[in-house]
C-alpha cells in the first residue's frame, strides 16, 4: 500500500507541473500548425505570469489577473505575428527577441512598481485560484485504490488544471473538425493553395497567433495565480522550451501533446522525488540526468530513432503573395 | 522567389539601416526607462560614462566585448551557411571543459604561453564536439538545427552541473567549481595596450584573449570570403539547391560549419576562465551565447561589423552595471531588454524601414536623372 501511496503523490505532482506545459504546448500547436515557428512560448508565458501577478495584486481579483495575462500574451503574440507575418522577418529571431524583452522588462517593471526584488506582492485568498474539492472526496478516501484516485488524484486541483485537460479535446476538435482548423492546418502545409481558394493567408496566420496568445496567457496565469501566490522573476525557468520539446515529441498532435507533457512532467516530479534516494537495481541516478532527459528524448526523437517527427511543411517560411 | 526588396547602395545597406534599427531599439528602451520613472538621457549619460569614462571602465567594456566577439563570430559563421546556431551558450559552456582540463593539467608546471595554446585547442575541440551532433543530425537525419541546439543548451547545462558538482570539484570543497589555477593557468592582462593611450586598467580583467578574438575575426573573414569552403558555405546559405546543383556536399558543409561555429563559441570560455576568474565556475557563460545572436545580427555577420557590435554590447554590459549603481530602479536587467530590442529591430524587423528608405533613394536617383537629362539637353 505504501508504494501505491507514493505513486498517487507522484502522479498528483505530475499533473500539477504538467498543466503549464500542456497550455503552452497547445499554444505552440496552433501557431506551428499555421506555419509559424514559435520559440517565444517561454517569453509569452513569463509575460503573462507577470501581468497576472501584478494585476491580481492590484485589483485583488483573480479573474482580472487572468484577463490581463491573456491580453499581454496576445499582445506579445501579435508582435511576433507582425514581425514574422507582415514584415516576413526571421521567426526564430523574433521569438528569441521576445524571450529577452520579456525576461528583462518583467524584472524592471516589477521592481519599479512593487519594489520587492522583481516579485509581485504575495496574493491573498481572493486574488488567486483555489483548489476545488470534489463532492464526498473526504468520505471516499478510505476506500482502497479508488478512494485515493478519486480524492487525491482527480479532486483537489485548480480550475485551470481542469481547463488545461479540457483544452486538449477542444483543440483537437477545433483543428480537425472545424473549417477554421482545416484552413489553419492548410496554411501551414501549403499556403499557396489556401490563397488560391480565396482565403487570406495573412489573416489566417494572425488568428493562429492570437489563439497561441490566449493559451500562453492561461499557462502564465496558472504559474503565478495557482501554482504559487504571485510572480517571481524568471519563474517559467525553461518551461516554454520544455513545452516546445513536448510539442515536437508529440509530432504536432493534440492528444500526443497531453501524453508528452505528462511524461515530461512525470520526469520532473520523479527527479524531485529521487533526489538522494537510490533506485532499486540501477542505484543512484544523477538528478541532472533526469532533468536533461526530456531534452535528450526530444533530440533522439527528432533524429528519427523513435518514429519520425515531420513538422508542418511551410513552417518557418513567410508567405509572399505572388505579384 | 525573387527578393521582394529593391537593392540599396552598400553604405545604406550596411551602415544606414543597422543604425536606424539600432536607434529605434534604443528609443524603445528609453520609453521603458520613462515608464519606470527615470530620465532616459541621464541613463544614457551613465551608460556611456560607465563604459568609457575611465581606463578601468574601458577595460571592463573590452573584456565583455572579447567574449561577444567570439560568440558573435560563432553565430555569424553559421548564418553564412544558412544555419541558425542558437546553441552558442551550450557550446561555450562545454568549451570550458577544454580550458579547465588544460589548466588543471599544466598550470603548476608550465608558463601561461604554453598552457594558452593548449587551452585554445581544448576549448575549440570541446565546443566543436558539442556542435558536431546537432550539425550531423541536421545533415544526416534531417532534424531541425534550431530545436536540437536549444535542447543541447539544456543538456549542456545539466552536464556541466554534474561535472562541476561531482567530477571537477576538488575534494572537500563545497562550492561547484574547479580549484583556482596557479600562475600558468591565468592570462596576463593587456594593461600595456591601454597604457599606450595613457589609461590605467585598474582591476579590469582585459586580457590576452582579446587579441585572440581579433585574430579569430580576421580568420573568419579569410574563411568566408577567401577560401573554397567559405564560398561553398555562402552558396549553400543563399541557395541550397544551387549548391547541390554545383556538386557541393550539403551534409559535409553543414557539419563542418557547425563545428567551426562551435569551436568559436567554445573559445569564448578562455576569456572568463583563464582571463578573469582563474577557475571554472557554474554558469560562467552568463548568456553570452545569446548575446552573440544580437551581435551577429547587428554586425550583419561580417567580422568588420561584429567587432564594433561586440564593443557596443560590452558597453551595455559594463555601462549597465554603472547605471544600476547610480539609478537603483534600473537594474542590470535593462541590458536584457535592450538586447532583446536590438534582436527584434535589427533581426526580425530588419526590413521595417527598408521600403521607406528605398523609396527615398529611388526619388533621389530619379531627381538626379532628371537633372542630368536637362543638363545634357
Amino acid at each position: 500500500m505504501d508504494f501505491f501511496h507514493v505513486l498517487v503523490v507522484l502522479l498528483e505532482s505530475t499533473i500539477r507541473v504538467s498543466v503549464p506545459l500542456i497550455f503552452a504546448a497547445l499554444a505552440g500547436l496552433f501557431t506551428e500548425r499555421a506555419g509559424i515557428f514559435d520559440i517565444g512560448l517561454e517569453g509569452k508565458m513569463l509575460g503573462a505570469a507577470f501581468a497576472a501577478g501584478a494585476v491580481a495584486a492590484v485589483t485583488q481579483s483573480v479573474w482580472m489577473g487572468l484577463l490581463a495575462a491573456i491580453l499581454i500574451s496576445i499582445a506579445l503574440s501579435l508582435v511576433h505575428g507582425y514581425a514574422s507575418i507582415t514584415q516576413r522577418g526571421n521567426q526564430i529571431v523574433s521569438g528569441v527577441a521576445i524571450n529577452f524583452i520579456v525576461a528583462g522588462s518583467t524584472v524592471i517593471l516589477g521592481e519599479a512598481w512593487f519594489r520587492q526584488g522583481g516579485r509581485t506582492p504575495a496574493l491573498g485568498e481572493g486574488a488567486r485560484f483555489q483548489t476545488i474539492t470534489f463532492p464526498y472526496a473526504d468520505s471516499i478516501r478510505e476506500i482502497p485504490i479508488l478512494g485515493p484516485i478519486y480524492s487525491d488524484l482527480l479532486s483537489g486541483h485548480f480550475i485551470l488544471t481542469y481547463v488545461a485537460f479540457a483544452m486538449v479535446p477542444i483543440s483537437w476538435w477545433i483543428l480537425y473538425r472545424t473549417r477554421f482548423g482545416l484552413r489553419l492546418r492548410a496554411v501551414g502545409e501549403n499556403p499557396g493553395a489556401v490563397d488560391t481558394a480565396g482565403i487570406s493567408v495573412i489573416w489566417m496566420r494572425y488568428r493562429a497567433v492570437i489563439c497561441c496568445g490566449i493559451l500562453c496567457g492561461f499557462a502564465g496565469a496558472y504559474l503565478s495565480l495557482a501554482m504559487t501566490a504571485g510572480f517571481v522573476k524568471g519563474m517559467t525557468a525553461g518551461k516554454g522550451y520544455i513545452a516546445l520539446a513536448a510539442l515536437i515529441f508529440a509530432k504536432w498532435r493534440p492528444f500526443n501533446i497531453m501524453l508528452a507533457c505528462l511524461l515530461f512532467g512525470f520526469l520532473d516530479a520523479l527527479a524531485i522525488r529521487l533526489q538522494g534516494n537510490p533506485l532499486p537495481l540501477i542505484g543512484q541516478v544523477p538528478v541532472q540526468l533526469m532533468q536533461a532527459l526530456p531534452y535528450i528524448l526530444t533530440v533522439i526523437l527528432l533524429a528519427g530513432f523513435i518514429g519520425k517527427a515531420i513538422p508542418p511543411k511551410a513552417g518557418g517560411v513567410p508567405y509572399v503573395k505572388e505579384r | 522567389m525573387s527578393t521582394p526588396y529593391a537593392k540599396l547602395p552598400g553604405w545604406a545597406e550596411y551602415g544606414l539601416i543597422p543604425l536606424i534599427n539600432l536607434a529605434v531599439a534604443f528609443l524603445v528602451a528609453g520609453l521603458v526607462v520613462l515608464l519606470v520613472g527615470e530620465n532616459p538621457l541621464e541613463a544614457a549619460y551613465h551608460l556611456i560614462n560607465g563604459a568609457f569614462g575611465r581606463g578601468e571602465y574601458l577595460g571592463f567594456t573590452l573584456y565583455y566585448a572579447t567574449t561577444f566577439i567570439f560568440t558573435g563570430l560563432a553565430v555569424a559563421v553559421a548564418f553564412h551557411a544558412g544555419l541558425f546556431n542558437i546553441g552558442g551558450e551550450g557550446q561555450a559552456y562545454v568549451g570550458g571543459i577544454g580550458v579547465a582540463l588544460a589548466c588543471l593539467w599544466l598550470d603548476q608546471t608550465m608558463p601561461w604561453f604554453v598552457v594558452f595554446p593548449l587551452a585554445i585547442l581544448g576549448s575549440a575541440f570541446f565546443g566543436a564536439a558539442w556542435a558536431f551532433l546537432p550539425g550531423w543530425l541536421q545533415a544526416k537525419r534531417g532534424s531541425h538545427i534550431v530545436i536540437t541546439t536549444i535542447m543541447f543548451n539544456f543538456i549542456a547545462s545539466s552536464l556541466m552541473v554534474y561535472l562541476l558538482t561531482r567530477v571537477l570539484k576538488p575534494l572537500g570543497s563545497m562550492s561547484p567549481q574547479t580549484r583556482t589555477f596557479a600562475e600558468g593557468g591565468q592570462l596576463p592582462k593587456l594593461d600595456w595596450l591601454l597604457a599606450i593611450f595613457g589609461l590605467d586598467i585598474g582591476t579590469a580583467p582585459f586580457n590576452v584573449s582579446f587579441l585572440l578574438a581579433l585574430v579569430a575575426a580576421f580568420c573568419v573573414w579569410l574563411l568566408i570570403w577567401r577560401t573554397k569552403l567559405g564560398y561553398e558555405m555562402r552558396t549553400m546559405g543563399h541557395s541550397p539547391s544551387a549548391a547541390r546543383y554545383a556538386g557541393m556536399s550539403e551534409s559535409r558543409i553543414t557539419v563542418i560549419t557547425m563545428m567551426i561555429s562551435g569551436a568559436l563559441a567554445g573559445m569564448m570560455a578562455l576569456n572568463p576562465i583563464m582571463g578573469e576568474q582563474g577557475r571554472m565556475q557554474l554558469d560562467f557563460v552568463q548568456g553570452a551565447g545569446f548575446v552573440g545572436i544580437a551581435v551577429a545580427l547587428m554586425g550583419r555577420s561580417h567580422p568588420a561589423g561584429i567587432i564594433p557590435a561586440a564593443v557596443l554590447f560590452g558597453m551595455l554590459y559594463q555601462g549597465g552595471a554603472e547605471i544600476s549603481f547610480e539609478m537603483p530602479s534600473i537594474s542590470r536587467d535593462m541590458i536584457v531588454i535592450i538586447q532583446g530590442l536590438v534582436i527584434l529591430f535589427a533581426g526580425a524587423l530588419e526590413n521595417m524601414f527598408r521600403p521607406a528608405i528605398a523609396r527615398l533613394f529611388a526619388m533621389q536617383s530619379r531627381r538626379a536623372a532628371v537633372v542630368a537629362q536637362t543638363k545634357g539637353a
